[in-house]
């Protein structure tokens, strides 16, 4: 074949399509959506834990001035519960959360009663005089305790999850050693500069029932808010505008959500609701705090025998859309990259009078690798090797893959479609000049400097299915509009599918117009999460866009009087191949003669994920006067596969680096024994910034392309954050010279001088 | 506290006569009453920063301010930064850097970044690190935002 003149964009690091209206002021974030003659919402919330709601009085504030109505449960006692999205178990539908509280409250920040007025500050103020009458019950606050009722109905155990293989006992029973530890990860969470937003419209006109401010799973929203009300899919429709930073929990549905579009409906009145930031704090979703009390029996030259792994989730006061998604991801992924012959979890779901939980980065991954190598750490520890040697005796080889886990999660049995660890593991060693750095810490610490050096390996999951479509057309202009039933939460989906398109198709990527998020231009889609877009939409993207340009070239070999197999397309215009002379056609013109029939859908399904993996190598001076924890050194290597746009997947890699810094040595959200939250400002809740994020080194590496895909891709969103709370407590140990040292995260600066006073 | 007063803010060299309540910040009269909604609001306590504007050349949270007190004073928003289609170079160098990814905080920075740069701009690296710590951003993990800052300081120099 002659050699193509396609331009490449696959792989390139090209500018976002994106950035000009960020830049500009011209982005369009829920807040900006405004519509003529709408009210504002206001929720009014639960100031108690745990109660019986025996009375509200709305009538001061009905009596102000602009106030139009104050709802209760009695107003939407219709609406069912909020229903699960992944992961749902029969035994955990008595606990999801309706859109006001009917009798109990169980948490502070519930939604009691919602106020609508002409604008939010009179909806604020009326909310302040709405007087609940709540009779405080004692709150449960730890996940750990036994379990028992959690009202008179339930318990606060809802659930127990198990998975494992192999015989377990027969392994503990034929150990050299047994290493057991607990082991704590904090309660935090994705907490996007964008608040939650949501506006409701009634177009009466068209008898269409409008969401604005939709994010995540638009689709989904709408089918499953639209069975709620009441509404089909013909007339209730959800728009996405630009989404302020997503990481899990933006996007599910939530109360607020559903009460804006009842109330549109009933008011025919557009409803505007803005989260506050004290509101984001304390009722969107949490996520993360888990106990582990872990235990492997292990042989004499440090190889693990069998993992038994026993662990308490605390879910809050409710089970939201994800269900059991993080205590089932982190029992099933917490094997990682190594060779455990027998495992077993035991993952207790428990409820407690705290915000509900859902997803954050790297959910059930971030809490179980944290378990898993600090497991591997007191393994050196234990059998007198280090901590990479530890490693290296108990990688799963290159020769094992593709490696059948024998376990399940999100529906799919875990199949590691490929990778090379051990190579990964020498080239991110190679990067952090490890044999250097260790004697330079040795020299280091014997002159008084607490420093020392972690490593971590993960295996992420990414490219959940089972689906997406993508519809590819030229327009007249010759500009070509994709659009697909994913969304954008600011990751650069745009220019990735653009990149994919514009490649496959023979067109500049600039000229790809990405249609995402807006559920009356595609019938179906899933939306952004699990790092699934470039792995699922990059996919159907690649097949729409080659039907595409079968379907043109064919059209064009009719006009320009050619054989289709003679054309190429090449910046737009369709040519005849390898520059033989001859007529040549614009895409645009084609368009034109051909209006509305240059266009091609596809699909792609997959029934199992693909799974990326990675090596973080961190070095860390510790202040035992402060408890200050300096990160002096910090590496990240990540077999995505294949980087569609490498720029974008170093600034995936960098912002979830960010994140997972946050969850180790700052955020956290804290509760006093009465259960009123302790962390509802930026004061308290504590994000890192520019001065406490180091500069990084990124080596992304394509040495085990997914073989489920055509591109070899692996999703990129989540190994930035994943093992950051155990590289970093490997990497304070050392510092302190005293294995084990870090059991808990976040390793705060109270925390860590309390332990080097120990 | 419905009372309203009667002011006119002056945004990017344009006048708006409102009349707000002296309780209404300058945050929420800059976009919802003067049309502005390139300034964000992300935590109406003053911590994160995304509600940054210019306000008499200096950097300022729009949601500490009383649109009250910013009358008579020359307002500088996000909006302003662009000549026409040329980017800022403030702007320009975001791009170029990949310094922002969901774009929320980045009106935000953008306005810190040049209300320093305009009145320091031979900042130290350990003054420009200590000034951009001011502002909270979620996505990038800081570092493609201090190398934008920095490639826009020298090319705002020239």
């Amino acid at each position: 074949m002659a050699e193509s003149k396609q331009k490449k964009f696959i792989g390139r690091s090209v500018p976002r399509l994106e950035d000009r209206p960020l830049l500009t002021g011209r982005g369009r974030f829920a807040a900006d959506v405004n519509f003529p003659g709408q009210w504002a919402m206001r929720v009014v919330r639960s100031p108690i834990a745990h109660g019986r709601l025996n009375g509200i009085d709305a009538s001061v504030a009905l009596a102000m001035p602009g106030v139009h109505a104050v709802w209760t449960f009695a107003d939407v006692a219709h609406i069912p519960p909020i229903p699960f999205r992944l992961t749902g178990l029969k035994a955990l539908e008595p606990y999801q959360q309706r859109v006001l509280a009917s009798d109990t409250v169980r948490y502070v920040g519930e939604p009691v009663a919602v106020v609508f007025a002409d604008n939010a500050y009179l909806a604020e103020d009326a909310a302040e005089i709405v007087e609940l009458d709540i009779e405080p019950l004692a709150p449960v606050m730890n996940a750990t305790d036994a379990p028992g009722p959690f009202d008179t109905m339930q318990s606060t155990e809802p659930d127990i999850i198990r998975k494992g293989y192999g015989d377990v006992d027969a392994a503990f029973k034929a150990a050299d050693f047994v290493v057991t530890l607990e082991l704590s990860v904090g309660r935090h969470s994705g907490v996007p500069l964008e608040t939650r937003g949501a506006i409701g419209y009634y177009n009466e006109a068209l008898d269409r029932l409008e969401m604005h401010g939709a994010a995540k799973v638009p689709h989904w929203n709408r089918d499953t808010m639209g069975r709620m009300l009441g509404r089909s899919r013909d007339n209730f429709q959800l728009f996405e505008g630009h989404v302020g930073g997503g990481f899990g929990i933006r996007g599910e549905i939530y109360p607020e959500d559903v009460i804006v579009c009842a109330a549109a409906l009933h008011f025919r009145k557009p409803i505007k609701w803005i989260e506050d930031r004290r509101e984001h704090l304390i009722s969107a979703n949490h996520s993360r705090q888990q106990t582990h009390r872990v235990r492997a029996a292990i042989d004499a030259e440090g190889r693990i025998l069998a993992i038994d792994n026993e662990f308490f989730h605390d879910n809050g006061a409710y089970m939201r859309t994800h269900a059991a998604t993080v205590p089932d991801l982190a029992a099933a992924m917490l094997p990682g990259p190594y060779r455990i012959p027998a495992y077993r979890a035991t993952a207790h779901l428990r409820l407690t009078n705290k915000t509900p939980c859902g997803t954050y980065r790297a959910p059930g991954r971030y809490e179980s690798t944290f378990v898993r190598e600090r497991l591997l750490d007191a393994i050196a520890a234990n059998v007198g090797i280090d901590k990479v040697e530890v490693r290296k005796r108990n990688l799963l080889s290159k020769s094992a893959m593709p490696y059948t886990l024998g376990l399940e999660t999100l529906g799919t049995h875990i199949v590691y479609d490929s990778g090379d660890y051990g190579l990964l593991l020498d080239k991110a060693l190679e990067r952090a000049g490890w044999p250097k750095l260790q004697k330079d810490m040795a020299k280091r610490r014997a002159n008084g400097e607490m420093v020392g050096a972690g490593v971590a390996m993960f295996v992420e999951k990414s490219g959940l299915g089972p689906f997406d479509d993508v519809r590819v057309e030229v327009k007249n202009d010759g500009n070509i509009e994709l659009i697909t039933g994913a969304a954008s939460v600011g990751q650069g989906i745009e220019t990735a599918m653009a990149q994919i398109c514009a490649e496959t198709l023979g067109v500049d990527y600039t000229s790809v117009n990405v249609i995402h998020g807006q559920t009356d231009r595609i019938g179906r889609g899933l939306g952004a999460f699990a790092s699934r877009v470039t792995v699922m939409t990059g996919e159907a993207t690649k097949r729409a866009s080659t039907r595409l340009r079968t379907h043109v070239l064919k059209l064009a070999a009719e006009l320009m009087q050619a054989d289709a197999g003679e054309l190429d397309i090449v910046d737009g215009e369709i040519v005849h191949i390898g520059g033989v002379p001859g007529p040549s056609m614009k895409l645009a013109d084609l368009a034109k003669a051909r209006p509305g029939e240059l266009i091609a859908e596809d699909t792609f399904e997959s029934t199992h994920m693909v799974y990326p993996y990675g090596v973080h190598v961190a070095a860390v001076r510790v202040d035992a006067e402060t408890g200050g924890i300096t990160i002096e050194k910090y590496v990240m290597a990540y077999d995505v596969g294949k980087a569609v746009n490498p720029m974008l997947v170093e600034g995936q890699i960098a912002g979830g680096l960010a994140q997972g810094i946050g969850g180790a040595l700052f955020e956290e959200f804290l509760y006093d024994e009465s259960g009123e939250p302790l962390s509802v400002t930026f004061a308290d809740y504590l994000m890192p910034t520019a001065h406490e994020v180091p500069e990084s080194s990124i080596l992304i590496t394509e040495d085990a392309p997914s073989p489920l895909n055509s591109l070899g891709l692996k999703g990129a969103g989540e190994g930035g954050t994943t093992p950051v709370g155990a590289v970093l407590a490997s990497a304070i140990d050392d510092a302190l010279q005293r294995p084990g040292a870090i059991l808990t995260l976040p390793v705060t600066p109270q925390r860590l001088r309390a332990i080097c006073k120990k | 506290m419905t009372d309203k007063a009667t002011i006119t803010l002056t945004i990017n060299g344009k006048d708006y006569a409102i009349a707000v309540e002296p309780r209404r910040t300058l945050a929420d009269a800059i976009r919802e009453d003067c049309g502005q909604t390139g300034t964000h609001i992300g935590c109406e306590h003053g911590v994160c920063g995304a509600c940054t504007v210019i306000v008499d050349d200096a950097p300022v949270r729009s949601c500490l301010m009383f649109a009250v007190q910013a009358e008579g004073k020359n307002i500088r928003t996000v909006e302003g930064l662009a000549n026409g289609d040329t980017l800022h170079p403030m702007q320009q160098a975001f791009m170029d850097n990949h310094g922002l990814q969901c774009g929320f905080c980045t009106p935000g920075f953008l306005m810190l970044a040049v209300g320093v740069l305009e009145r320091e701009p031979n900042i130290s690296d350990e003054d420009l690190i200590d000034v951009l710590s001011s502002n909270l951003c979620r996505c990038t993990g800081y570092q493609n935002i201090i190398k934008s800052v920095r490639a826009a300081a020298q090319e705002m120099r020239k």
